[in-house]
C-alpha cells in the first residue's frame, strides 16, 4: 500500500507492505537512522517521535495509520546549520546521555512533556518520563536537563 | 573557573561531551544503523525449551518463503569452525568445559539456544520463513534451581558426570581461620541470594560480516565492547586469518560487560558471509535479547564472620555457588573470581576463606555484568556487617569505623593476598553520614515507631572497596585468564599540529573521547578540539584490550599519557637541536618550549611537528614524525572506595518500598572530568537499586524466561529513582601517573547493599533480619506478617 506522510517538514510518500510500523518507515525506508528500536513490547521509548506534536512510540503504530500526518524525528529539532534546539543544549549541557541510544526518543517525549504541561517540577519530568527507559545515566541528568530546558523553552513558547 | 582551569588546564575541568552533538541529532550510527548495500538477514531459530534433543529440522516450507537464500544447522556449518566458541579463563586446571558452537547440535541447552540460522534478503522474509522452520525436541528434563544444579540430581553434561564446573579455592591460612571461629565471641553466619540479572542495555546486539570485494577478508561490525579480542577470537573460532579480518564497534548503545563477549551470532555472520560471499547481519529483538545476550549475577552465597565482642572481625569465610548457565561464554568463570578477593570489603581482617563452586544449569550463560563479582563480595560482606552490629547492639556506622583499614597501613596487605594501592576510608564514611544527615534520620525513624506510623523508615550504610583497573597481565597470569592486561596509545602530532590519538579502549557510552583528549591537551598544551581520538577500530587501532573492569581510564588513559610525554621528549631533542642549547636548558610551558633566563627563545610544538615532518635539520639520528606509541601494563590493580547511604520509606499495609534519598561518596582517586564521573555513578547507582528492589530473570518450572520482555523485567524509569546526592574525597592511586583509579562500576558495587540494608533497618525493630532481592512489595509485606506472627 501506499503512505504518504510529512515527515520534518518533507512530504514523503513509498509503498509499503501493510504491516510496516511506522519506526520502521522511518528508519528502512526514509532511512532516518536517529530514532532507534530497544524493545518489541512499546517498553522503551527509544522510538519516540511527534505526531501531530504529540510523543507517539513509533513501534506501536502502523505506517499507514499515520498516512496523511505530520511527523517529527529527532532529525527535524536542530536548525539547518546544525545550531541544536534548546532541549537537545540542555541534554548536552546537562550530561543527560552517555551511550545515546535512548537520547533520541527521550528528547522527543522531554519535548512532547514540555510541551503539553507548563510548570513542570521534578516528579511530573519523573513520572512524564516513565514509558522511556535509560540504562545508563540512572535519569537523574536527564530530569535536570527537561527542567533547565523547559525554563529555556518557556520565553520561545 | 575551576582550579585547573586556573592553572591553564582543561583536566579536572566539567568539559562538555565532544560525543553528544551527533547523538543528539539522530546521526551517530549505532550497528542497525549502518548501510550495508546487499546485506542478507540473519534471524535464529531458538530451542523454546531449557533442555531437550534435537531430533530433526524440517525446513523445507522456510525455504519456499520469498527472499530466503538458506536455512542452516549446526550439520550444515560444522566445517566452518577451527575451534569451539572460546571461554578465556579456564579457573583451574580440571576445569569443564562443554563443547559450545554457534549452534547446537544434537542437544539445546537452554531456552533460546540458537539451532538453526535463517538468511533472506530481507529481515522480514528471515523472520516469516525462521516460524516455518520446524524442529522436533524430545523435552529433557531442566536443571534450573542452583542449588539443586550442585547437588547432581539431574547431571546436564552426562559425559561430566556432574554439574560442577570448577571449585576455586583461596584459603592462605586454613589454621588461622579455624582458630579465629574457634575463639570467636560471635559468629555470624548469613545466607543470600543474588538472583540472575539481565543488563538490558538499551540497544540490542547488532552484527554484520561484510567479505572485502578483493578477496578473502572481512569486516565485521558488531555492538561490542571488545573489538580487539573479538578479533582475536573470531580468527581462532572461525580459522580466518587475524591479518584478514577487520573489526569495527560503530556506536554502542550501552554494554555493562553484556557486550564483553564472543557470541554465537557474530561468528555465524562471519561464517555465513564466507560461505555466502555477500555481507550478512543480525539485529537482536529484545525478546531474544534478554534469552541470548548474556545474564549478570546468579549466586547464592554462605558468609560467616568471626568478631570479638567489640565487634572487631578477625576471620571471614565465604563459600559461594556460581550460577554458569548452560555453557562457558568468554570470562563466566572468571566472575566470581573478581569478588573472590573482596569479601572481606575494606576491613582489616587478619583471617580470610573463600571458596567458589561454579555450577551449570539449563539457564542463559551468564558473565560480566557491571561489577562482576565485586557486587556480590560488597553485598555479602556489607549485609555482613549490619547483622554483627545488629547482634552486638553497635551502631552499624560505628561497626565499620571500628574495622577500617587504618590510614597509615596503606599499602596494605590484604589477608586474601591483594595489595590495596590507597585508601583513607573514615573521612569518607563521616562525609557521607554528614551529608545524609545521619543523626536525625535516626532521631526520625525513631519518632517514627514510636508513634506507630504506617510508614517506617529505614537507614541503609554500605561501604565499598573494589579492584579495577583490570589488569597487571602477570595477576591475570596467575589467575589463568587467557589475556593480558595492558593497554596500547599511540599520540601523533600531524604537520599542521593537529593531533591524532588513537587508543585500545572502547567506549560505549563513557566518553573517552572527550577524557582522552583532556588528558593529551595538557600533556601536549594544545586545545582538546584540536585533538582527534581513534578508537574500536582494529584497522585504525590495531593493539587494545578494550573497555571493561573500570579499566579504560587507569590503564588506557595512563598509556596515553606517557605516549604523550614521549611525543614531548623527541619534540624538545628537536627544539634543542635548532634553537642550539641543552634539552635541559627547555622549559615546556603552554605548548612550546622556552629556554630558561631567555623565554623569547622559544619553539612551539606546532612549530617542532612541521621540522619533524620536513626532516631537514633533525638531530643526528633522530626519525622524522612526530609520534610515540606506549603500551602500559599496569603494576597493581586500582582500588576505588567509598560509601553509600540509602533512606528507604517502607509502607507496612503494602510492603512497599519507596526510596526516599541516596547519598553517595565515592572515592576513584584523581578524576579527568567530574561531570563524566557523576554521571557513572547515577547510573551504576540506578542498576544496583535496580538489583534490589526490582529486577530478577524469572524461570519457570520449565525453564522457560518469564521475564523475557522489557514489560515483564523491571528496568526502573524515572518514575522509580530519586535524584541522588553526590559528593567525594579523593585519594589518588599510586601505582598509575595520573593517579586515577575507576568509577565505572562503583556505582553499582556499593548501592545493592546500601538498600537493603536500609530495608532491614527500618523493619529490625519487629525482628526483621535479612530481606531478599529484589525486595519486591510482597516480599516485603511477607517478611511484616512473618514478623507480626512471632
Amino acid at each position: 500500500m501506499r503512505v504518504e506522510m510529512k515527515v520534518n517538514g518533507v512530504t514523503r510518500s513509498a509503498e509499503v507492505e501493510d504491516r510496516t510500523l511506522l519506526v520502521h518507515f522511518i528508519r528502512d525506508v526514509l532511512g532516518l537512522t536517529g530514532t532507534n528500536v530497544g524493545c518489541d513490547t512499546s517498553s522503551c521509548g527509544a522510538c519516540t517521535v511527534l505526531v501531530n506534536g504529540e510523543s507517539v512510540k513509533s513501534c506501536t503504530v502502523l505506517a499507514a495509520q499515520v498516512s496523511g500526518e505530520e511527523v517529527t524525528t529527532i532529525e527535524g529539532l536542530a536548525e539547518p546549520d546544525g545550531t541544536l534546539h534548546p532541549l537537545q543544549r540542555a541534554f548536552q549541557d546537562n550530561h543527560a546521555l552517555q551511550c545515546g541510544y535512548c537520547t533520541p526518543g527521550m528528547v522527543m517525549a522531554s519535548l512532547s512533556l514540555i510541551n503539553e504541561h507548563p510548570n513542570l517540577d521534578e516528579k511530573a519530568v519523573r513520572e512524564g518520563l516513565e514509558g522511556n527507559l535509560c540504562r545508563c545515566t540512572g535519569y537523574h541528568n536527564i530530569v535536570k536537563a527537561v527542567l533547565a530546558a523547559q525554563g529555556e523553552m518557556g520565553a520561545k513558547l | 573557573m575551576s582550579a585547573a582551569e586556573a592553572k591553564g588546564g582543561v583536566v579536572g575541568t566539567r568539559k562538555l561531551r565532544r560525543e553528544d552533538p551527533e547523538l543528539l541529532v539522530g546521526q551517530a550510527k549505532f550497528g542497525d544503523d549502518l548501510a550495508i548495500p546487499g546485506a542478507l538477514y540473519m534471524v535464529l531459530v531458538r530451542s523454546p525449551f531449557a533442555h531437550a534433543k534435537i531430533q530433526s529440522i524440517e525446513s523445507e516450507a522456510a525455504l519456499g518463503v520469498p527472499g530466503v537464500v538458506g536455512v542452516y544447522t549446526a550439520a550444515d556449518l560444522a566445517g566452518e569452525w577451527a575451534g569451539p566458541m572460546p571461554c578465556a579463563w579456564p579457573v583451574t586446571p580440571d576445569m569443564k568445559n562443554p563443547p559450545h558452537y554457534p549452534l547446537a547440535a544434537e542437544f539445546a541447552r537452554y531456552a533460546g539456544d540458537g539451532v538453526a540460522a535463517v538468511v533472506a534478503t530481507s529481515k522480514m522474509a528471515a523472520v516469516d520463513a525462521a516460524a516455518l522452520v520446524s524442529v522436533e525436541y524430545e523435552e529433557l528434563t531442566p536443571v534450573l534451581d542452583l542449588e539443586e544444579a550442585a547437588s547432581d540430581a539431574t547431571v546436564i553434561y552426562q559425559d561430566f558426570g556432574t554439574n560442577t564446573s570448577f571449585v576455586w579455592t583461596l584459603e592462605p591460612d586454613p589454621d588461622g581461620v579455624r582458630q579465629a571461629f574457634d575463639q570467636a565471641a560471635v559468629v555470624v553466619t548469613e545466607h543470600y541470594v543474588h538472583p540472575r540479572l539481565i543488563p538490558a542495555a538499551m540497544e540490542p546486539r547488532t552484527i554484520a560480516a561484510v567479505p572485502s570485494p578483493m578477496g578473502d577478508e572481512y569486516t565485521v561490525y558488531s555492538s561490542t565492547q571488545i573489538p580487539h579480542i573479538l578479533r582475536v577470537m573470531l580468527a581462532l573460532t572461525a580459522g580466518i586469518s587475524e591479518t584478514k579480518l577487520r573489526v569495527v564497534a560503530p556506536s554502542v548503545g550501552g554494554a555493562f560487560g553484556s557486550k564483553l563477549d564472543v557470541y554465537a551470532e557474530e561468528l555465524l555472520c562471519l561464517a555465513l558471509a564466507r560461505k555466502l560471499r555477500q555481507p550478512v547481519r543480525f539485529t537482536e529483538e529484545r525478546g531474544e535479547s534478554t534469552m541470548a545476550t548474556v545474564h549478570g549475577r546468579g549466586q547464592v552465597q554462605q558468609i560467616e564472620l568471626a568478631a570479638d565482642q567489640n565487634g572487631k572481625v578477625l576471620a571471614v569465610r565465604a563459600n559461594i555457588l556460581a550460577d554458569m548457565g548452560a555453557y562457558l561464554q568468554l570470562v563466566t568463570p572468571g566472575v566470581p573470581l573478581l569478588g573472590a578477593f573482596l569479601y572481606h570489603g575494606l576491613y582489616d581482617i587478619p583471617h580470610y576463606s573463600f571458596t567458589c563452586t561454579g555450577v551449570f544449569t539449563n539457564k542463559t550463560p551468564t558473565d560480566a555484568y557491571r561489577g562482576a563479582g565485586r557486587p556480590e563480595a560488597t553485598f555479602a560482606i556489607e549485609r555482613g556487617m549490619d547483622t554483627l552490629a545488629d547482634k552486638l547492639g553497635i551502631d552499624p556506622a560505628e561497626i565499620r569505623r571500628r574495622n577500617f583499614i587504618a590510614a597509615d597501613k596503606f599499602p596494605y596487605s590484604s589477608a586474601a593476598g591483594l595489595s590495596f594501592d590507597s585508601g583513607n576510608y573514615g573521612p569518607n564514611l563521616e562525609k557521607a553520614l554528614e551529608l545524609a544527615g545521619y543523626s536525625s534520620l535516626r532521631e526520625k525513624q525513631a519518632q517514627r515507631i514510636a508513634a506507630g506510623d504506617n510508614h517506617l523508615l529505614g537507614v541503609g550504610i554500605s561501604c565499598y572497596v573494589e579492584m579495577c583497573g583490570l589488569a597487571p597481565s602477570r595477576v591475570l597470569g596467575a589467575l589463568s585468564y587467557g589475556a593480558g592486561g595492558w593497554e596500547a596509545a599511540t599520540v601523533r602530532v600531524l604537520p599542521t599540529a593537529k593531533v591524532q590519538v588513537v587508543t585500545g579502549t572502547a567506549p560505549h557510552g563513557q566518553g573517552h573521547e572527550t577524557s582522552w583528549s583532556m588528558i593529551v591537551a595538557d600533556r601536549l598544551g594544545v586545545p582538546p578540539e584540536d585533538i582527534e581520538v581513534l578508537h574500536s577500530d582494529t584497522a585504525i587501532s590495531p593493539l587494545g584490550m578494550d573497555s571493561y573492569g573500570s579499566r579504560s581510564l587507569s590503564v588506557g588513559g595512563s598509556a596515553l599519557f606517557l605516549a604523550a610525554d614521549k611525543v614531548v621528549e623527541k619534540a624538545r631533542k628537536i627544539a634543542a637541536h635548532q634553537l642550539e642549547v641543552a634539552e635541559e636548558d627547555l622549559d615546556f610551558v603552554g605548548g612550546s618550549f622556552k629556554v630558561k633566563g631567555s623565554p623569547e627563545r622559544e619553539m612551539p610544538l606546532a612549530g617542532i611537528a612541521f621540522e619533524a615532518f620536513t626532516a631537514h635539520n633533525l638531530p643526528d639520528g633522530l626519525e622524522p614524525n612526530l609520534e610515540a606509541s606506549v603500551t602500559w601494563d599496569p603494576p597493581n590493580f586500582t582500588f576505588p572506595f567509598g560509601t553509600h547511604i540509602a533512606v528507604v520509606d517502607v509502607d507496612q499495609e503494602t510492603g512497599d518500598v519507596d526510596l526516599l534519598r541516596y547519598i553517595a561518596v565515592d572515592d576513584c582517586g584523581n578524576q579527568i572530568n567530574p561531570m563524566i564521573v557523576e554521571g557513572q555513578i547515577h547510573g551504576g547507582i540506578a542498576q544496583g537499586v535496580a538489583q534490589a528492589l526490582f529486577e530478577e530473570a524469572v524461570y519457570d518450572t520449565s525453564g522457560t524466561l518469564v521475564t523475557a520482555s522489557l514489560a515483564d523485567y523491571l528496568v526502573p524509569s524515572a518514575a522509580e529513582l530519586p535524584s541522588f546526592e553526590l559528593a567525594n574525597t579523593v585519594t589518588p592511586s599510586p601505582t598509575n601517573p595520573l593517579g586515577v583509579k575507576g568509577i565505572g562500576e562503583a556505582g553499582a558495587i556499593g548501592s545493592a547493599p546500601a538498600v537493603i540494608n536500609a530495608i532491614v533497618d527500618a523493619l529490625s525493630h519487629l525482628g526483621v533480619t535479612d530481606c531478599p532481592m529484589p525486595a519486591t512489595p510482597e516480599r516485603v509485606w511477607k517478611l511484616l506478617q512473618q514478623a507480626k506472627a512471632h
